[in-house]
């Protein structure tokens, strides 16, 4: 059924989605809030670069990555001052291609989360002596919850399904940067037709039981 | 300086809007602050509470939010203000219990004056407190947001059209509470309205708004009777007055208030004696005769000097000013009545009252 490198592939896909999702969660949060909330000029731009990986072929983004973060690159550079090396072919280079790649499919469902969110509880919460701060935790955040449940399965799934800038950034080294997807174009390569199934069917089944799990109706009735 | 009320100075310029307010208000009491919309009470009301940043100065009870002198200008979360917004504003993911708390909590113990259950009990939301806000009818949830606004010990009350989103009969079931928030309450309340029942019951002062700028602002007995002032309150023209039930009448269901300048007998609304009352004559109920009539079914005939005659906001009719003793009272008549009689300034005529209003 499925060989120990298979398992080595799921595990490392796990790893590698679960870190990126809880990463982009982080890192997302600051920047959907920006967006939902700014009347700046740099909004659209903005928007549009983070809306860029939904549109580049993965191996644009592939690209570019290993430009900037190889030896003679900016990040490359900084990496290697720092006594990191170069990210390229390892796992955190994959996380960073990753996080950039998955960037979209979790900044969009918190940006409209925080929209629809609006003024008024924050201004409620403001007379109830809550700061800034204070308000996006204790009111804020509980209503985007929905929000953060949508950006966190798509952001995972999305991490989970990745192929081109893997096989860019990542190459395809046991245990360190091959993931299912890869796995899985290494067995068709090889004419090895059912250890293809198993894992795509994997995939496959996973996938619709996250959209499942999107898409089913709340109890509370809520929309999303 | 009144160090004990509200300074407030804004100028505010959007687009299309402006607001230009200098204002000094009592530390006490019910201010109405009433006005068409779109005349800028709600703006007014959002400076004060620091939601908008106007240019200006603000100081309550001493105490200055606002001075672009020094640029001093405390964010909404450090004012201590109590702010009741149009619709309710209830956090939907909390019991009304944690709505109460939310604010209470972030208080220093130091500045917990009003008490939870104080709150609780004065807006009569105890049955409530497990509930969550979307099980609430529109009467509950504004009485619970007046609740939490208290809660948080405010030294002053903004309510911006409380009862605006509600209909009559929710109406009724929230306005006795803002009664006794009058009676029991010790800080200022503004009070933004539209309606002028709401405002004639409520309010002890009324500050008139009109295209961003203050028509007038002092007690309401002064600003309701003065004649020149184009607040277009149309049939809602009237005084009020503050009485006191002075003797009732079982055998005809009646109650004497007395009230500065003289006596009226109105309906019984079961306050014993001693009771402040508060009295509103609608100016279409007071007609004028020259000499004391007698078979008339009217029961309020008091005598009463003309003060003043001014045109009213229908070329057929008058609004005339009448001093009953201490007390103003306004009149519409028509044109033509006014001639005939020879109404001046200064005659004395006998004031007729069809209907008076017990309003708390």
């Amino acid at each position: 059924m499925l060989s120990e490198t298979d398992w080595g592939a799921i595990h490392l896909t796990l790893e590698l989605a679960t870190v990126t999702t809880v990463l982009l969660l982080l890192v997302c949060t600051p920047i959907a809030w920006w967006l939902a909330r700014t009347r700046s000029v740099w909004k659209t731009p903005v928007r549009a670069v983070v809306a860029l990986p939904l549109v580049l072929p993965p191996t644009v983004i592939g690209f570019y990555l290993l430009v900037v973060m190889g030896p003679n690159g900016p990040v490359g550079r900084l990496t290697q001052s720092l006594g990191l090396g170069v990210l390229p072919f390892t796992f955190w280079g994959l996380v960073v291609a990753s996080l950039l790649y998955s960037l979209p499919f979790v900044v969009q469902p918190l940006q409209n989360a925080f929209e629809a969110v609006g003024d008024r509880p924050l201004e409620a919460a403001a007379t109830l002596r809550a700061s800034p701060l204070d308000s996006f935790f204790s009111v804020v955040l509980p209503l985007a919850r929905p929000g953060y449940l949508t950006a966190t399965v798509l952001g995972f799934a999305h991490t989970l399904g990745e192929f081109g800038v893997v096989l860019m950034i990542g190459g395809n080294i046991p245990g360190k940067t091959r993931v299912v997807s890869v796995q899985i174009f290494d067995h068709v390569e090889a004419l090895e037709y059912t250890e293809a199934h198993w894992l795509s069917a994997g995939m496959l089944l996973f996938s619709f039981v996250v959209l499942l799990a999107i898409y089913a109706p709340r109890p509370d009735g809520s929309k999303r | 300086m009144n160090t004990g009320g509200i300074q407030a100075r804004f100028r505010l310029d959007w687009p299309g809007f402006v607001l230009d307010v200098d204002l000094q208000l009592p530390g006490r009491g019910i201010t109405a602050v009433f006005g068409r919309s779109g005349s800028g009470k709600t703006a007014l009301l959002r400076c004060i509470a620091g939601l908008e940043k106007a240019p200006g100065f603000l100081s309550v009870a001493g105490d200055v939010w606002q001075d672009d002198a020094v640029r001093r200008f405390l964010p909404t979360w450090q004012r201590p203000v109590g702010y009741v917004f149009q619709e309710s504003s209830l956090f939907p993911h909390l019991s009304v219990r944690r709505n109460l708390e939310y604010g209470l909590k972030r208080l220093k113990l130091a500045d917990r004056r009003v008490s939870l259950d104080y709150a609780v009990e004065l807006l009569g939301i105890g049955p409530l407190l497990e509930r969550l806000p979307g099980r609430l009818s529109g009467g509950e949830r504004q009485r619970v947001a007046i609740a939490r606004a208290l809660a948080v010990s405010p030294r002053l009350l903004l309510m911006d059209e409380p009862l605006a989103a509600l209909d009559l009969e929710r109406k009724q079931e929230i306005l006795p509470y803002l009664q006794r928030l009058h009676d029991e309450l010790e800080i200022p309340l503004l009070y933004v309205s539209h309606a002028p029942d709401e405002v004639a019951r409520l309010a002890d002062n009324l500050v008139a708004i009109e295209a961003g700028r203050v028509l007038a602002s002092g007690p309401i007995g002064e600003i309701l009777s003065r004649l020149d002032l184009p607040i277009r309150l149309g049939e809602d023209t009237g005084v009020v007055l503050d009485a006191v039930v002075a003797e009732r009448d079982a055998t005809w269901h009646l109650a004497r208030a007395d009230f500065a300048g003289g006596q009226f007998w109105v309906r019984d609304a079961g306050f014993p004696v001693g009771h402040p009352v508060r009295l509103r004559v609608l100016a279409r109920d007071v007609s004028l005769a020259l000499e004391q009539q007698t078979g008339t079914s009217i029961l309020n005939t008091l005598p009463a000097d003309v003060v003043e005659i001014a045109d009213d906001t229908h070329p057929a009719q008058v609004l005339v000013k009448l001093e009953l003793g201490a007390s103003p009272l306004v009149a519409r008549v028509t044109k033509r009545s006014a001639a005939a009689l020879g109404l001046r300034p200064g005659h004395a005529v006998w004031a007729q009252i069809k209907a008076v209003a017990v309003i708390g």
